[in-house]
């Protein structure tokens, strides 16, 4: 049973991406289990079409960690993939990062990790901002992780940023990095780029995912684009990931860069040129106005 | 006998030679040698971080304000905030005993707590605390008010009791006091005696009124004094003979009713000066009351105390304090004939709060012992200020006094009573040295006042010259 956790910048896509590669997975008729450790709860919804499934914490709030049953959190999504939500308090109060630890803890007092599986897929939230959302990379968890980032300097930051929190486990217990993963935003040179940090952090650009707009309509339609539109080129592209983690040999712990360099590498690939040419262009065009 | 000034620093130096060199320096700069003119913070440094990996004796933010401050003010209902463990290992522990009927006008007897678990910490303890206060209200309609002491994870986790404290005030009519006292604050219990003192001028100060017919020129506040054992009874009994008006005590058999009138008292005495300078100075900046410190500890300091605060008042008030002393002097001879022969010459060595290890200096003294070292746990530069002119030349101050430099310094000095708390008694009266607790007075009080120090003498005495220690040898006499 091979365990993997997802980190990336809020927003960049991670749950599509997870899900979307999932479905590829299970397509290769893989046993796989999806932990969803956004406290949202979004995890899933694309596997389960949708449906609404209990979360492990409000169970444990309902009824006391001991009285969890496996009926009352698990649902079976797209490809017999078991979905599991860990979910947690609203924004404001409580600790979010405790609800994944409690939440966890109870997946293991479910016997949740003792089923036959292939695979078990984290989803985490943002950043490792406590101990909390290091849960799932803590010894005897995920030991492979996956970045998901684009081009776009916050998502550098951020995968580099997810880098360091993760060499601290590195060093204390057995989790590498797989890899980075570009959900593209059509930034210049994203892909030069992307591979350039990547190798500097120490690992590799494991799939450069297009940006299509198959994905979006697929979502509206709650459903992944394996599911939705099967034959898309697309749902070949995740295919295409599933197959590359499958195989993949490449396991690291890396080396997060200082600041200034990743500031650096964003000058040298052009996002800085870029940023200039247009700027002085916009200026020469005001000077031969007037 | 004078202590040889010399012999100990020497001891010192010796206990402190154990420690690498990085601890050694640090903890040399909280231990030293008495020099009556000597300025306090120059023999020790105070009120810092305790040394890692040492055994301290300090206790935490929590322990400031729910079990010293808040905890005796008998008329509310003290919620402690959190998981089970602090509220019920400070239940009664502090032996603060209170009037009333349990449960109408004295909640001092039971414990609540929101008893946290695993899911509060998760989704937030802020709706059960709420339910809390409701429940607590139906069940105890008497109840003058709530106070919600935080333990550490509300800290962590971010709860917004404050807010919770304005809804519920709001919704039932009465008085909750947030007090954000989570015990990883600070470097020991003494913040939490300030955050409860902040939180008292919050919500407390000014709130009630006396009437004028009430008002007479002789009132006046205790503050400071916890009647542990019951110590402000027998100081009230003291201080009304001389003439005054006690209209409010804090906050031992304390009631928030009277803390909410102190700010028409004419002047505040102030026993524990560590605990309560906060609020005393605040109702000085606020209000104009002048506030005195005194100490209730054995017949010189009483009689020196009766005679400061007298000197406050007209002669009315003076002539019946001489009256008053008049009254108890033959008596205290009575009890120090009696036992002053059988403790002449004993060594003391005492670690305890911010406070007693300069106060009670004298109450040994007029039973003939001798003060060898003088401890604090918590108390700062301004406490050090006041002891050095207490203790003998040549007695040893500690700061912050760890648990291998006490038990070393026994073994060096050879006391004849270790005067300290729960966590060192039983390690001294292995070690065959006679103890008294002196936090709780162990099982025994009031020790404060005329009646206080009879009980004093007593209880030191049978200490010392129990004939069970005949059965122990300390081990420098194996």
């Amino acid at each position: 049973m091979r365990q993997i956790a997802i980190y990336g910048k809020g927003g960049i896509g991670k749950s599509t991406t997870t899900q979307n590669t999932l479905a590829a997975l299970a397509e290769r008729g893989k046993k796989i289990m999806l932990v969803g450790c956004d406290p949202k709860a979004d995890s899933t919804r694309l596997l389960l079409g949708g449906a609404t499934q209990e979360t492990v914490l409000n169970s444990v709030k309902d009824v006391g960690q001991e009285n969890v049953t496996e009926e009352d959190v698990f649902r079976i999504g797209f490809g017999g993939v078991r979905c599991v939500e860990s979910g947690g308090p609203e924004p404001g109060v409580g600790c979010a990062g405790r609800g994944i630890i409690t939440s966890i803890t109870t997946l293991e007092q479910l016997g949740a990790y003792e089923k036959e599986l292939d695979y078990v897929f984290y989803d985490v939230l943002g950043d490792v901002v406590c101990g909390g959302f290091a849960m799932p990379i803590r010894e005897g968890y995920a030991k492979e992780i996956y970045i998901v980032c684009s081009g776009e300097l916050m998502a550098l930051y951020a995968a580099n940023n997810i880098a360091k929190g993760v060499l601290k486990f590195a060093n204390s217990g057995g989790v590498r990095v797989g890899g980075l993963i570009c959900n593209s935003r059509n930034v210049d040179n994203e892909k030069d780029m992307v591979e350039a940090f990547a190798k500097k952090l120490g690992t590799q650009l494991i799939h450069f995912i297009p940006r299509d707009n198959v994905v979006q309509r697929a979502e509206i339609k709650k459903k992944t684009v394996i599911e939705h539109e099967t034959g898309a080129k697309q749902a070949d592209v995740y295919r295409e990931l599933a197959r590359k983690i499958e195989e993949n040999e490449m396991f690291v712990i890396p080396t997060p860069m200082a600041m200034q360099e990743l500031e650096d590498l964003m000058m040298e690939y052009g996002f800085m040129e870029e940023y200039e040419r247009t700027t002085e262009a916009a200026a020469a065009a005001a000077a031969a106005a007037k | 006998m004078a202590i040889n000034i010399k012999e100990s620093e020497e001891i010192v130096e010796d206990v402190l030679n154990i420690y690498p060199e990085k601890p050694r320096k640090n903890r040399q700069e909280h231990i030293g040698v008495n020099k009556k003119d000597a300025c306090g913070s120059c023999v020790a440094k105070s009120n810092l971080k305790s040394l890692p990996g040492v055994m301290t004796p300090r206790g935490c933010a929590y322990a400031g304000s729910k079990g010293v401050v808040w905890g005796p003010v008998k008329d509310v209902i003290n919620i402690s905030h959190g998981p089970i463990g602090c509220g019920h290992y400070s239940w009664g522990t502090r032996r603060n005993l209170a009037n009333g009927v349990p449960g109408v006008e004295n909640f001092m007897p039971f414990q609540f707590t929101t008893d946290f678990r695993e899911r509060d910490i998760v989704f937030g303890g802020d709706k059960k605390l709420e339910q809390a206060i409701h429940e607590l209200k139906g069940l105890f309609p008497t109840t003058k008010g709530f106070v919600v002491e935080s333990e550490c994870p509300i800290g962590l986790i971010g709860d917004d009791i404050e807010a919770v404290a304005k809804k519920t005030s709001a919704d039932l009519n009465t008085t909750v006091i947030p007090v954000r006292c989570e015990g990883f604050r600070g470097v020991s219990q003494s913040l939490g005696h300030h955050i409860a003192n902040d939180s008292i001028r919050d919500y407390v100060v000014g709130t009630g009124k006396l009437d004028d017919s009430q008002k007479t020129k002789y009132d006046v506040a205790i503050l400071g004094d916890y009647n542990i054992g019951g110590d402000v009874w027998a100081s009230m009994k003291v201080i009304t003979e001389m003439g005054l008006n006690v209209i409010a005590h804090w906050s031992g058999d304390g009631s928030i009713e009277e803390m909410r009138i102190t700010h028409e008292v004419n002047y505040i005495l102030l026993h524990c000066y560590r605990s309560m300078n906060y609020i005393s100075n605040y109702y000085n900046e606020k209000y104009g009351i002048p506030w005195i410190e005194y100490n209730f500890f054995g017949p010189t300091k009483i009689k020196e105390s009766i005679r400061k605060i007298a000197a406050l008042f007209d002669e009315h008030i003076q002539e019946q304090s001489e009256k008053v002393i008049e009254k108890y002097e033959p008596k205290m001879q009575a009890v120090i004939d009696k036992y002053r022969p059988r403790l002449e010459g004993k060594k003391v060595m005492i670690l305890v709060g911010g406070l007693r290890p300069r106060h009670i200096v004298g109450a040994y003294e007029d039973l003939g012992m001798q003060v060898v070292t003088a401890a604090y746990e918590f108390a700062h530069s301004d406490d050090y200020e006041r002891t050095t002119k207490e203790l003998e030349d040549g007695a040893i101050i500690a700061d912050d006094l760890n648990e291998h430099e006490f038990i070393e310094l026994a073994h060096r000095l050879k006391p004849d009573l270790v005067a300290s708390g729960i966590k060192e008694k039983y390690v001294f009266q292995k070690m065959g040295i006679p103890f008294r607790q002196m936090h709780s007075w162990d099982y025994s009080g009031p020790y404060h006042g005329y009646d206080g120090f009879e009980i004093f003498a007593k209880d030191m005495d049978l200490a010392i010259n129990s004939p069970s220690w005949k059965f122990v040898k300390p081990s420098w006499k194996k």
